[in-house]
C-alpha cells in the first residue's frame, strides 16, 4: 500500500514537473481583437495552447514581452495594460490606465513597461514587475510611434504638435526629458532601427520623415527623404502605414510610401530615396524576414486580401500570395523559416514557409489582428 | 428612386392621383424599406466595414483613436448631409480619407444612420 502512494506521489511529480517545465521561447500571442481574447499559440508545432479573455477593446492592441519572456504586455485602445503569464494562460495583472492607449515597450533593463496615450495624451510609465505607477508625463498631445531605446531611454512622437521626445529614465524618480520641436506635421508613428540607433518618425502632413540619431542627440533631428513623392497625385490613405518593423536589410531601409502603391528603399548611409518598388496596393507593414533576404509586405483596404514578397538582392516583387480578405499583420519565426499571418476575415491564422513560400497549415482565431512572438523580447524597439 | 430625394419627391408627384389611391401609395411604399436601401447582403458588408475598417481609426467600439469617436451621442447633434459630405469626401489636413471610390452615396448615407442608431453594436 505504501509503495503504491510512493509511486502515485513520484508519478505526479512526473507529471507536475513535466507541465512546469515548459519553456516560453516559442510562444506567441495573437490579438482577437473583436473578443478582447488574446491566444497563446506555439509556433514549432502550430498549436493554440490557451485563449486569455477580458482584455478590453483590443482594436489596434499590441504587445511586448518581458525579458525572461514569461509575460507579455498587451496594450488596449480602452487604456488597459495586461500582463499575461504566458506559461499559465491568465491574466497576471491588469491596469485601466488612461482613456485611449495606442501602443507601448519596455525597457532596456526590463523593470518599466511605457504606454502611449491619444487620451488624455503623454505616455504612462509603470514598473513591470507591479504595474504600479511610476512616471506620468503628460504631453498635450495623443502620443505615437513609442519605442525603448538604450540606455533606458523611451522615444516617442506628439502628433498634435509636431514634436518627438526622448525620456531617460535611468533615475526613475526623476525622468529626464529632451524635447525636439518642429520636427515636421503630424507625426503618425515611429521606430527605431534594429541596433538602436536611428529613430525615425513617420509624418502624415507632409511628404519626409523625421529622423533622429541616438549617438548624437545634439544634432538634433534631420529630415529625410524630403519631398518624396511630391507632386504626384496621391490616394486617400484608407489605413495608416505602420512603421514598426521597418525592413532593414542589405544597408537598405524598405519603408512604406503614404498614399502612394509603393515600397520606397531608402540607403541607410545618405538617408536619400534609391529606388521604389510598385506594389499591389497602399502597404501598411513592410517587414524584413529576419535574414533580410526577403521582404513581405500586405496592404490596406481594398487591397488588404494579398501579401507580396520582394526579393532584397535584385529588388524585385518576386511572389504574390492571396491568403484572403483582411490580412492583417504577419510574424516570422525568429530565424524566419515560417511566417504567421491574422487573415481577419477569414478567422484564420495562414502559417506559410518563407522558402517555399507555400501555406503550412492554419489555425482558426477569432477576428485575428496583431501577431506577436516572444522572441521580441530580446530585441531593440520591439 | 435611386437616392431619398427621389424618393421624397414621389409622394408629391401622387398628389395628382385621387386621394385615395396616394393614400395606398404611401402606405405600400413605408412597407418597403427606404427605396436607396442597399440590398441586406451589402448592409452586413457595411456594418463590418464600419466596425472593422473605420473602427482601425475610430476604435472598434466608436469610442475614438485617431480619429474622432462616432458615437450615437456624439453624433446625434449632426445633419446627416454633413456627415455624409465628410465621408464621402474626407477631412482635408488630416487622416480622414475620402470614402468615395468604395462607396455610393446612399450607402454612405445608411451608414451614417447605423452610426446615429449605434447599430454595429450588436
Ligand atoms: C486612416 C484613419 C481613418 C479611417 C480609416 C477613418 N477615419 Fe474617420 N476620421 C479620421 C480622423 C483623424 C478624423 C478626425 C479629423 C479631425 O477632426 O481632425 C475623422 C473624422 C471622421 C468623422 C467626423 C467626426 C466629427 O465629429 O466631425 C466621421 C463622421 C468619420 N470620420 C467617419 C468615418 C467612417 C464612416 C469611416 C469608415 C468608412 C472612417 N471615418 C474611417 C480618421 C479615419
Amino acid at each position: 500500500m505504501k509503495k503504491i502512494s510512493v509511486m502515485l506521489t513520484a508519478l505526479l511529480l512526473a507529471a507536475c514537473t513535466s507541465q512546469t517545465m515548459r519553456a516560453t521561447g516559442d510562444l506567441g500571442l495573437v490579438i482577437e481583437r473583436a473578443d478582447g481574447s488574446a491566444l497563446i499559440v506555439e509556433t514549432t508545432t502550430h498549436t493554440q495552447l490557451a485563449r486569455v479573455t477580458g482584455l478590453g477593446d483590443l482594436s489596434h492592441a499590441s504587445a511586448v514581452y518581458s525579458r525572461d519572456e514569461r509575460y507579455a504586455y498587451v496594450f488596449g485602445r480602452d487604456g488597459g495594460l495586461s500582463k499575461i503569464d504566458m506559461l499559465k494562460g491568465s491574466i497576471a495583472g491588469r491596469v485601466i490606465q488612461g482613456g485611449n492607449s495606442i501602443g507601448g515597450a519596455i525597457s532596456q533593463d526590463g523593470t518599466l513597461v511605457a504606454v502611449s496615450n491619444y487620451k488624455p495624451g503623454g505616455v504612462k510609465i509603470f514598473d513591470a514587475e507591479t504595474l504600479a505607477l511610476v512616471a506620468d508625463i503628460p504631453a498635450g498631445s495623443k502620443t505615437v510611434g513609442l519605442v525603448d531605446a538604450p540606455g533606458q531611454k523611451f522615444v516617442f512622437g506628439l502628433y498634435d504638435s509636431d514634436e518627438i521626445w526622448v525620456v531617460d529614465m535611468s533615475v526613475p524618480a526623476s525622468p529626464a526629458i529632451t524635447k525636439f520641436t518642429d520636427i515636421g506635421h503630424q507625426p503618425y508613428d515611429g521606430l527605431i532601427t534594429p541596433d538602436g540607433r536611428y529613430y525615425i518618425a513617420g509624418l502624415f502632413g507632409e511628404d519626409g520623415m523625421a529622423m533622429l540619431d541616438m549617438w548624437n542627440m545634439d544634432a538634433g533631428v534631420t529630415r529625410i527623404l524630403d519631398g518624396y513623392g511630391r507632386g504626384e497625385k496621391k490616394l486617400p490613405v484608407y489605413k495608416m502605414p505602420h512603421l514598426e518593423g521597418w525592413a532593414v536589410a542589405d544597408g537598405l531601409a524598405f519603408v512604406p510610401a503614404v498614399g502612394l502603391h509603393e515600397v520606397l528603399i531608402v540607403d541607410l548611409e545618405s538617408w536619400k530615396q534609391v529606388g521604389r518598388i510598385p506594389v499591389h496596393g497602399q502597404p501598411v507593414f513592410v517587414m524584413a524576414r529576419p535574414d533580410g533576404r526577403h521582404v513581405w509586405v500586405n496592404f490596406a483596404v481594398p487591397n488588404n486580401d494579398t501579401l507580396q514578397i520582394i526579393d532584397v538582392a535584385t529588388r524585385k516583387l518576386i511572389k504574390t500570395l492571396k491568403p484572403g480578405k483582411g490580412v492583417l499583420h504577419m510574424e516570422f519565426t525568429p530565424r524566419g523559416e515560417q511566417v504567421w499571418t491574422s487573415v481577419r476575415d477569414l478567422d484564420t491564422l495562414k502559417v506559410y514557409d518563407t522558402a517555399t513560400m507555400k501555406e503550412v497549415t492554419s489555425l482558426p482565431a477569432l477576428k485575428p489582428s496583431g501577431i506577436f512572438f516572444s522572441a521580441r523580447a530580446h530585441r531593440i524597439g520591439l | 428612386m435611386k437616392t431619398p430625394m427621389a424618393r421624397c419627391s414621389s409622394p408629391k408627384r401622387s398628389n395628382a392621383l385621387p386621394r385615395a389611391v396616394a393614400i395606398a401609395l404611401l402606405i405600400i411604399m413605408s412597407a418597403f424599406p427606404v427605396a436607396a436601401e442597399p440590398s441586406s447582403d451589402r448592409q452586413v458588408e457595411l456594418l463590418y466595414f464600419l466596425k472593422h475598417d473605420c473602427g482601425s481609426c475610430h476604435g472598434l467600439t466608436r469610442k475614438g483613436g485617431l480619429g474622432s469617436p462616432l458615437l450615437p451621442e456624439t453624433m446625434a447633434g449632426r445633419s446627416d448631409d454633413d456627415l455624409t459630405a465628410i465621408i464621402l469626401d474626407g477631412m482635408p489636413g488630416t487622416p480622414m480619407p475620402p470614402w468615395r471610390a468604395l462607396f455610393t452615396e446612399d450607402e454612405v448615407r445608411w451608414m451614417v444612420r447605423a452610426i446615429k442608431q449605434g447599430t454595429w453594436r450588436k
